[in-house]
């Protein structure tokens, strides 16, 4: 069986969604090894999954950007003679695995939803409207791995949860990887907000909202609670400070493929639409009949949000008794 | 001591259109009859000539550098007007079809011209390369990062903000979980997001002046590469259109539209 090196830049007290989404793409392809760059403790308690055979640690952690990260990867790939490194397509570890690639003179897809067994790889193109595969030149005939960066929410999470289940500790691999002097200084770093409600990305139900709220989220937050939503938003609102930056979907903020994506007071400007017109369903709220939003919109209503989202969450308790 | 001359040179891509139709061709890949210079690119200009309005004390250049097909020269143009010094583009029919691996091992080679042919009044110059944050056509956001792997520089991503000290960028930047102050020394790739600034638009005033500005244009060979150095890594083997979202059904609240989206939710199975 082949072996496949999953790369994660930071690794906390249990796996997110994600690490477990791409843990659950990796065991289809093979023997699955972990390279983690940062980490506290002992980080091989959360990775007691099955099929996880080996992970692979730098003597200190190697919080990104720190350059050294390639150093691990390139010797994690070496180690385990994987033949398709995964790793997620946040900014981080990206950045980490375009560099791999250049190292390995390899192939880099990045922004992937799967991968078959013989490397194909599928992935959405042109803010969602297009579908392509694609593979190394040299398939046939592959002198180094193919690297390749997941975007999350492709796997259906009951079923990740069937394909993830807890194993034994993996064996711990500790490379003798140091981190870098000079060239790139972090001086400061600021934990963001973690908000309680679900990861937008990650959210099967996303709850946005945009200028016409005027500023007040209250009634969308009270319905994403309503609905274990996320919670998302337009940039106009975000850059009103009205709420964080984090919760900007479209083209240069989170891209959402919900199941469900309720949009409210957002006109759907093509970069709001590039970050969630993959979504199962759109629910649209809005003023204004001509809203382009309404173009993309399974259920639109063509109405004030400050009178129907209060009633929607009326409906939905007086539904739950 | 007299801070080192500084060489700012800005990627700009000339992309399709995001807000027309954008289409993969027969050959698998996309079609780039039509185009504009990315918005995405006009944030790193910016932030260039920010940088070079703060310093007047100090030599710095701003260069344009696009890589594309022949209409790319629309896009470095652009950058003329808006404020660049100079504009380079790189033009070869090998690069059609260039995955991310070819389009860094090019802007590799024609980062180093464009900086080694520079000449420079108050001594030997430092470089910083800025880019948008991804191509607004590809968006996989790996170029900055494999272009500093190539060039031996520093990288930092997703820059939010920008301050050039004098012998140093410092740079706000959100990589994953957290928000980072981040110091990086020349040479040096940033990428910067639409957070970082508000980009400019060029005046009568500022087109006219750009009319004489130099525009070079190379191909594979002037920058000392040959066709095997650019073949591409990945291939596309397939292309397909998702069918367009089509409205659905769209009402007007009458008094009861909240129950009436519930009800809605309820019938497709999404609460
Ligand atoms: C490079 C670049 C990148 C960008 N990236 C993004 C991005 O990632 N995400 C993003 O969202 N935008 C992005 N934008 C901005 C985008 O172009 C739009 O300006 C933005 O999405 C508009 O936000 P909005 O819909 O909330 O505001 P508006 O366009 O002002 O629309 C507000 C809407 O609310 C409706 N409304 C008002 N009051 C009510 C009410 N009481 N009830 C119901 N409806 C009401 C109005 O009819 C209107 O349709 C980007 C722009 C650029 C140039």
């Amino acid at each position: 069986m082949s072996n496949v090196l999953v790369f994660f830049d930071e690794l906390g007290e249990a796996l997110t969604p994600a690490q477990k989404e791409l843990i659950a793409q990796a065991a289809a392809l093979g023997e699955v090894r972990i390279a983690v760059a940062a980490y506290d403790g002992d980080p091989t308690p959360v990775l007691a999954v099955n099929g996880v055979q080996e992970v692979y640690l730098p003597e200190v952690s190697l919080p990104a950007p720190e350059v050294a990260i390639v150093d691990l990867l390139e010797t994690s790939v070496a180690e385990s003679g994987a033949v398709v490194v995964l790793g997620s397509s946040t900014a981080d570890a990206n950045d980490a695995l375009a560099r791999l690639a250049v190292r390995l003179d390899t192939g880099l897809i990045s922004g992937a939803a799967s991968i078959s067994a013989d490397l194909v790889v599928t992935k959405s193109e042109l803010a969602g409207s297009y579908t392509t595969t694609s593979q190394l030149v040299s398939a046939a005939t592959p002198a180094q791995p193919l690297v390749v960066t997941f975007k999350p929410n492709n796997i259906d999470p009951q079923r990740v949860d069937t394909l993830v289940t807890d194993g034994e500790q993996p064996e711990v691999n500790v490379l003798p990887v140091r981190p870098s002097v000079g060239g790139v200084e972090i001086e400061e770093r600021t934990a963001m907000e973690v908000s309680a409600r679900p990861a937008l990305a990650e959210a099967r139900v996303v709850v946005a909202g945009g200028r016409g709220t005027d500023g007040d989220f209250t009634p969308l937050e009270e319905l994403a609670d309503e609905l274990g939503a996320g919670l998302g938003a337009s940039r106009a609102a975000t850059d009103a400070g009205w709420i964080e930056h984090a919760a900007q979907v479209g083209q240069t903020g989170v891209t959402v493929s919900p199941q469900l994506y309720i949009s409210a007071g957002i006109s759907g400007a093509v970069h709001q639409r590039a970050g969630m017109q993959t979504a199962g369903t759109i629910v649209a709220i809005n003023k204004d009949e001509d809203a382009q939003v309404f173009e993309i919109a399974d259920f639109g209503v063509v109405g004030d949000l400050h009178e129907v989202i209060p009633q929607m969450i009326e409906e939905l308790r007086r539904r739950k008794g | 001591m007299v801070n080192a001359p500084l060489h700012i040179i800005t990627l700009v891509k000339w992309v399709p259109d995001a807000q027309l139709e954008r289409r993969y061709n027969a050959e698998g890949r996309i079609d780039r009859s039509e185009g504009v210079l990315s918005e995405l690119d006009e944030y790193p200009l910016e932030a260039a000539l920010q940088i070079k309005e703060a310093a007047p004390d100090r030599e710095i250049r701003v260069s344009a550098l696009t890589m594309g097909p022949a209409g790319a020269s629309t896009a470095v143009k652009k950058a003329l007007q808006i404020g660049a010094d100079d504009a380079y583009q790189l033009t070869d029919d090998d690069l059609i079809g260039a995955d991310i691996w070819a389009t860094s091992v090019a802007l590799k080679a024609a980062v180093e011209t464009v900086t080694g042919a520079a000449e420079f009044d108050s001594g030997e110059p430092e470089y910083l390369v800025l880019t948008g944050m991804a191509s607004e056509e590809g968006e996989s956001g790996a170029l900055p990062a494999q272009l500093a792997e190539r060039l031996g520089a520093h990288v930092v991503t997703y820059a939010t903000a920008l301050d050039l000290e004098s012998e140093r960028l410092v740079v706000i930047r959100s990589g994953g979980t957290e928000s980072q102050r981040v110091a990086v020394t020349m040479p040096a790739v940033v990428s910067v997001t639409d957070q970082v600034n508000d980009p400019r638009y060029p005046n009568f005033k500022a087109i006219m002046a750009a009319k004489k500005k130099p525009l070079t244009r190379f191909t594979l060979a002037d920058i000392g590469l040959r066709r095997e150095h650019v073949e591409p890594k990945v291939r596309v083997l397939t292309t397909a259109a998702r069918p367009p979202r089509t409205a659905g059904e769209i009402i007007t609240d009458e008094g009861d539209a909240g129950v009436k989206i519930v009800e809605f939710l309820a019938k497709e199975r999404l609460l």
